[in-house]
């Protein structure tokens, strides 16, 4: 990771708008402007949009582009249909028990390209691209499977709340607003918004209805000004990654590095659903970390990811020792005021005899004890339909 | 009469009062930079305490934070207003947000400390 932190196409932008910039990832990133409380509710009330242009983007593209991300991927590719996004992990099978999570990750099978080409694009977490990207190129075929990187040359901006997809459709030409409005949960289009070419998506990490836009790097700042004005008289505010970081945690969302790390039992913290362990006909699918996986479904995990709501506002935080009946019987992995729901939350792994909703537990929080409860994830559903 | 205002470089600020006391509380810098404010926890009436150690701790919604005392002491009086009503640590961090009263072991303690400018100094740079 070099020393200076790497700087969206919106970080100058960010820092003459009262962002609070800080490292994040080895990115110069906005942790607010105004208040992480203040962003989160008019995410939720109204709309936020977010700068999340350090999440590696990749393009894989060939003839064989989708055969080798099945070969690869805990999530079936082969399957996926155009305008279809999917949640996987990125596996290997080195490690002490065959299985290494890498990253979690977002597969999107784009238009083919007119000759018939499948294009996908792979969004991963900024602090793992490196070795995802290192990782996929060891397994490159000698032909038929492009990889290219473009994070330095695209940005993009997540709009989430109930008035994000309006906001942006307002934006596009009717046929395209039609498309985007009319798009379905996981599901990916291309659009113009503002005149300038988007590749749109609805999908987030905040538990609202809302959207992904990746576009040119070199019109990022114009998509963006468009969004906040289109949106701005109706709440929609910039948000940092301090608010993005509240919303996902009320949403019972794992990140990387915290719910989720290299060793994690993905059936032990509810990512189950990103592991398909046989093809969409049946038999076995190939990919690395199977074997190890087919042992992790069978076993009973020890330790499995619940939901605390604190008795106090006073958060629980990651690495808070959870204890019951004298002894520890888990450790917090993200814990904040839940603004939205105005008291402490966090997301815990704990033996799974103490894991049953309803539970009493007591969270070390600077070694002083907070009663705290078990309680289904994820905290906190939004109202109205499911798109 | 009160005294000048002298602050710590962890930006508590610390300010002689008639009779001998100190009070104590932290920065207008501080509040913002901290924002989002949720939890505060003072020391009990008698707590001794030494400059550069908690006094107390203060918790946004990203962080926790230590406020450490300006000088070492004993504590004689406590905001116990402040916790359930922090934001008045935004509205008037030199006034009503004060946070405790510490009878310094050592006055001469607070020459050692930042004035106004300096601190402002601090801050900008």
């Amino acid at each position: 990771m070099s020393s200076t932190p790497l700087r969206t196409p919106l970080a100058s932008w960010h820092e003459s708008h009262g962002g609070r910039l800080v490292d994040f990832a080895g990115w110069s990133m906005p942790v607010q402007y105004s208040s992480i409380v203040d962003e989160h509710l008019a995410t939720r009330r109204a709309a936020g949009m977010f700068d999340v242009s350090h999440m590696g983007r990749l393009a894989i593209e060939g003839p064989a582009a989708r055969d080798w991300l099945e070969s690869l991927l805990t999530r079936r590719v082969a399957d996926i249909a155009v305008g279809q996004a999917r949640y996987t992990l990125v596996t290997t099978d080195t490690g002490p028990d065959g299985l290494t999570i890498l990253d979690d990750a977002l597969v999107t099978r784009e238009t083919d390209a007119p000759d018939g080409t499948p294009r996908l694009a792979m969004v991963v977490n900024a602090s793992n691209r490196d070795r995802v990207v290192a990782w996929l190129r060891s397994r490159l075929p000698a032909s038929g499977v492009s990889l290219v990187d473009r994070t330095a040359e695209t940005a993009m901006i997540a709009v989430q709340g109930p008035l994000a997809v309006a906001t942006v459709c307002v934006l596009c030409g009717d046929d395209d607003a039609g498309r985007i409005s009319g798009l379905g949960t996981y599901r990916a289009a291309r659009a113009f918004i503002v005149g300038q070419p988007a590749a749109v998506s609805r999908t987030g990490y905040t538990g609202e209805d809302g959207l992904e836009v990746v576009v040119p790097a070199t019109v990022a700042e114009d998509v963006w000004q468009a969004i906040l004005a289109a949106g701005g008289p109706r709440g929609l505010k910039p948000c940092g990654l301090g608010a993005r970081d509240t919303l996902r945690l009320e949403a019972g969302m794992p990140l990387y590095g915290h719910e989720l790390v290299a060793s994690s039992d993905p059936f032990a913290i509810g990512l189950g659903l990103a592991v398909n362990l046989d093809g969409a006909a049946g038999g076995p699918r190939q990919f690395p970390g199977r074997e190890a996986l087919v042992r992790l479904r069978a076993a009973a995990p020890q330790r499995v990811r619940v939901g605390l709501a604190c008795d106090s506002k006073r958060a629980a935080r990651e690495g808070s020792a959870v204890v019951a009946e004298g002894g520890p019987v888990g450790t917090v992995t993200s814990g904040s005021l839940a603004p939205s729901l105005d008291r402490a939350v966090a997301m815990a792994l704990v033996d799974r005899p103490f894991a049953a909703v309803g539970t009493r537990l007591t969270v070390m929080v600077r070694d002083v004890p907070q009663p705290a409860t078990v309680v289904p994830l994820p905290f906190y559903r939004r109202p109205g339909p499911r798109h | 009469m009160a005294g000048e205002m002298k602050f710590a470089k962890s930006h508590e600020w610390v300010r002689p009062e008639p009779g001998g006391l100190a009070t104590v509380g932290i920065s207008k810098y501080a509040v913002e930079a901290l924002t989002d404010l949720v939890f505060m926890q003072l020391p009990p009436v008698g707590t001794r305490v030494k400059a550069g150690e908690s006094l107390g701790e203060i918790e946004s919604v990203k962080a926790v934070s230590d406020v450490y005392a300006p000088v070492s002491g004993e504590v004689v009086e406590v905001n116990e207003a402040l916790p359930g009503h922090l934001d008045t640590l935004g509205r008037d961090p030199y006034g009503a947000g004060w946070m405790v009263r510490i009878k310094p072991d050592d006055p001469s303690e607070l020459a050692g400390l930042l004035d106004q400018s300096a601190y402002d100094a601090l801050v900008k740079s």
